[in-house]
């Protein structure tokens, strides 16, 4: 309860036959950066999946600050705390960057269909606390000149970040992010890490899937390894790269 | 009721329910290669009777139903080509609203061509009153031609997408449609052949079914209906669970009609429709057989 | 506050009303308001078709169906006669509790009916409760499949409007009285009423356009439009997609039955035409042309359309321009004919924002 905040128990998910997720079990420290590392196939966006609720696992747990979220739905689990960026990124297109991070604040707004309608002037007051929370998330980003633009018009990399600042909107307790650092060039990349230390300074836990060595190496305190579905590793950074197992699944047998 | 006014009503009802069955796989072949449901469906049926209706008056009965089913053949081709292909980054729903609207273009295009009047082919052998006699019940021999007719063209199409090179592109298509553009598949002529192979087949039930049921120029769309309440119950893209469903929607109303008024028939499978979707939509038969047209 | 500029075009809207009744007097031919009024019922429809379509993303082919419930509930609660039931328990309970009201028919019979207040809160009632019934189980899946749910209900309605004895069967229903609503107004089709009925349908009109607007820019209409946007991503935000998506359904189909309701009382009759498949695509089409989120354009095709149809202008072809209007839309202009470049800067002055 304490020292865990996400725990994932003998988490196991396939799909047809194949075992995209198998007998996963680890922890995630409150303010911690933890990685989840593996091969292409090795189940880490089922992975992701799982603990926010897109997915049901066939068997296992996974257990937020101690409450079991096994299979609650999405929108439960982004309420409960957990927000996620994905892996290819998922703006809400034809509206405004502002817009879209004001929906991040979804979760913890209030203002209905009734109250929507009418237009009461309780809803003002919380569209305009909306409004200015979203501002002040891209301004902390440097997105400011970008809120009135159509989000689909940005740049990749600002796309990336616009999602971030979206997920950041909910006010989560725990990040999953779903390769973050695809897709961007090298001082991206190293933006990227110094933003999420700089969330993980303010108090949010950040679980990473990605490819990227550099930034995982440099960035996480404990790092999971998985290959096609099952755990083979866990540990400090050091540890697994000099970790034979994970050697030999990235470079074959000859360099174990 | 005694055994032959069983044997009546349940051959009735396979008769309809095969013709509900080969909607049904028209509805398959087109959703495997495109996602996209096709309500124009029911009209191949009626356009291939009609066409068949008016070429017979100036050739003999075969020739007319030959060109009847190649014509709307080739209507398929056009329909997509025109109006799907044209689409490009279509949301599924929006090919759907479409297919809606063609069935409607059909349709009165229909009603102006060939006016509101009830008509039908000829029977294909004998008369409207030549029977048959199968465990002691009197049937016309169009409901033999119907059964064989459905027979062959389920039989010809497992061998076609099993055995054929086109037939097993369709396949690839459907499964896969990029892998199969990179095996050198032209998949945008795949999406085409769908579309004309669903309209012949359909084409040639409706000229088979036309003698039993008449043809009118509004019936597609209460054929669309059960074709696709056939689809689903079987598991949208199963053709072996289309046939299977068709058969149990077709003795289903035929009990139905058998037991209460004539009017409620056509209630039958819509409820059969919502019953489904509500409980399982899925299909009753999910794809857990490899036959060979599990993909179409 | 909200941003007021949203509203100008409802000001505009008045304003173009207002106009069109005095051009109509002065031109002596106010008998086109008839028209125009049902042709304003019939926009409510297609306004909450528009929620769904455009917002939710929701496709329904059966809509038809909730404005024929709307219509035959209060028609045939209102023109039920339970005067040879006076002495029934239950009846002289309604009575009593003043549900009931006694009036005369055009032949001059007695009739001891629902009240029109009655019969509209039942009719609101019974819609709720249907797509709710039948938005729950399908809503969750695929798009398709409400579209084929919607369908398959909207038959089912027309199937029981025609053969069931108590709804007239191919007859209908008619000498429905008129909807005395207070002050005298009443929604009634006949001469007479021919004004007051003309603004009471455009009040009732604009303050749905007007509810919509509020949702859209809220809180709500930007959960939606997320949902619409990207489901996946909304849904882990923390939007209810499921429940969104079901409610707007539900007050889409409301919308629909308010129309179908109050047409009623005004033409005094509904029959089974109201709830047939063609009607329903019509209403597919027209939000399709105007802009499948675009208020102000659906709400104008609606109309224009409608009022075209009703005066006869389609002929024989009337189905066909509505299915060639739904292809032509869904192929060329997905996003409907006022998007299109030149006429969407004029467009976006007047609305002030893209979701005006």
């Amino acid at each position: 309860m304490d020292n865990v905040l996400l725990a994932t128990k003998n988490l196991h998910r396939s799909f047809g036959g194949v075992h995209a997720v198998c007998d996963v079990t680890f922890n995630v420290p409150p303010g911690a950066i933890k990685a989840v590392i593996g091969p292409n196939g090795a189940g880490k966006t089922t992975l992701f999946n799982l603990i926010a609720g897109t997915l049901t696992p066939h068997q296992g747990e996974v257990l937020f600050r101690g409450r079991r979220i096994t299979g609650r739905k999405p929108h439960a689990v982004a309420a409960m705390g957990i927000a996620r960026t994905f892996q290819t990124t998922k703006l809400f297109g034809h509206m405004t960057v502002l817009e879209n991070v004001m929906v991040g604040r979804h979760a913890r707004t209030r203002s209905g269909f009734i109250a929507g309608m009418l237009n009461l002037p309780w809803t003002w007051r919380e569209d305009r606390q909306t409004r200015d929370k979203a501002m002040a998330i891209l301004e902390n980003l440097d997105l400011t000149s970008y809120a009135p633009e159509t989000a689909s018009n940005l740049p990749f990399g600002r796309q990336r970040l616009v999602e971030f600042a979206r997920a950041l909107a909910t006010e989560p307790t725990l990040l999953l992010l779903d390769e973050p650092a695809a897709g961007l060039n090298i001082y991206e990349t190293q933006e990227l890490a110094e933003l999420i230390q700089r969330i993980r300074d303010r108090g949010i836990t950040c679980l990473i899937v990605e490819h990227d060595m550099s930034l995982v190496m440099n960035i996480s305190d404990e790092v999971v390894v998985l290959d096609q579905g099952k755990q083979i590793a866990e540990g400090p950074p050091a540890a697994i790269q000099r970790n034979p197992d994970v050697i030999r699944i990235y470079l074959g047998d000859d360099h174990a | 009721m005694n055994l032959s006014q069983i044997v009546q009503y349940g051959l009735a009802g396979i008769t309809v329910g095969s013709i509900y069955a080969i909607t049904a796989i028209g509805f398959n072949i087109i959703y495997a290669t495109t996602g996209v449901i096709n309500f124009a469906q029911g009209e191949f049926l009626i356009v291939g009777a009609m066409t068949a209706i008016s070429l017979s008056r100036i050739a003999p009965l075969p020739v007319a139903i030959l060109g009847a089913v190649l014509i709307t053949t080739v209507l398929g081709g056009l329909i997509e080509i025109v109006f799907i292909r044209p689409v490009k980054h279509a949301s599924v729903l929006r090919l759907i609203v479409i297919t809606i609207g063609l069935s409607i273009l059909i349709r009165e295009a229909m009603l102006h061509v060939w006016d509101e009047k009830v008509r039908s082919l000829p029977y294909f052998t004998g008369t409207p009153v030549s029977t048959v006699t199968i465990l002691g019940a009197h049937i016309s021999p169009q409901i033999l031609w119907v059964l064989g007719v459905s027979a062959v063209i389920v039989v010809a199409l497992t061998l076609f997408f099993r055995f054929t090179r086109t037939g097993r592109a369709m396949r690839a298509c459907s499964d896969d449609r990029m892998a199969a553009r990179l095996c050198g598949i032209n998949d945008r002529w795949m999406v085409t052949l769908s579309f004309m192979l669903s309209a012949g087949i359909g084409a040639f039930a409706g000229c088979v079914i036309s003698p039993v049921t008449q043809t009118q120029y509004d019936m597609g769309a209460p054929l669309a209906i059960k074709g696709f309440t056939v689809a689903i119950v079987g598991g949208l893209g199963n053709s072996m669970g289309a046939v299977a469903a068709g058969l149990f929607l077709g003795l289903l109303e035929a009990l139905v009609m058998s037991q209460f008024a004539t009017a409620y028939k056509d209630v039958v499978a819509i409820v059969v429709l919502l019953l489904i979707l509500i409980f399982r939509p899925s299909g009753l038969f999910t794809r857990s057989d490899v036959s060979a047209l599990r993909t179409v | 506050m909200m941003r007021l500029r949203i509203y100008y075009p409802v000001i505009a809207g008045v304003l173009v009303i207002v106009t069109l009744h005095l051009v109509l007097a002065a031109a002596d031919a106010t008998y086109y308001m008839t028209q125009i009024t049902m042709s304003a019922y019939y926009a409510l429809v297609v306004i909450g078709l528009c929620l769904l379509m455009g917002y939710a993303g929701q496709i329904s082919l059966g809509h038809a169906g909730f404005f024929a419930i709307g219509g035959y509930t209060v028609a045939v609660l209102t023109t039920y006669n339970l005067a040879t039931h006076r002495s029934a328990p239950l009846v002289a309970r309604c009575h009593s509790l003043g549900l009931l009201v006694e009036w005369q028919d055009l032949y001059g019979r007695e009739i001891l009916s629902f009240s029109p207040w009655v019969a509209f809160g039942a009719a609101l009632l019974l819609t709720a409760i249907i797509a709710l019934v039948i938005g729950m189980p399908v809503i969750r899946l695929k798009g398709h499949y409400l579209a084929m749910a919607t369908l398959g209900f909207g038959l089912i309605v027309y199937r029981i409007a025609l053969g069931t004895p108590i709804l007239g069967q191919a007859d209908g229903i008619s000498n429905v009285p008129p909807f005395p609503l207070f002050d005298g107004l009443q929604v009634n089709g006949r001469a007479p009423f021919r004004v007051q009925n003309y603004y009471i349908a455009w009040t009732v009109v604009l303050t749905a356009v007007v509810l919509s607007l509020n949702l859209v820019h809220s809180r709500v209409g930007r959960a939606l439009r997320s949902i619409h946007e990207n489901e996946e991503a909304a849904h882990s935000l923390g939007v209810n997609t499921y429940r969104y998506k079901l409610a707007v359904f539900i007050l889409s189909a409301l919308f629909a039955a308010i129309g179908g309701a109050l047409l009623t009382h005004y033409n005094g009759s509904v029959g089974p035409s109201e709830a047939t498949v063609m009607k329903s695509v019509r209403y597919v089409a027209v939000v399709a042309v105007g802009g499948m989120a675009n208020l102000w354009g659906v709400l104008l095709m609606g109309v224009l359309l409608n009022f075209l149809s009703l005066r006869g202008v389609f002929g024989t072809f009337d189905d066909a321009v509505f299915g060639g209007i739904l292809i032509g839309m869904m192929i060329l202009a997905p996003q409907g004919l006022l998007r299109a470049s030149g006429v969407r800067a004029i467009v976006s002055r007047l609305a002030g924002r893209s979701h005006g």
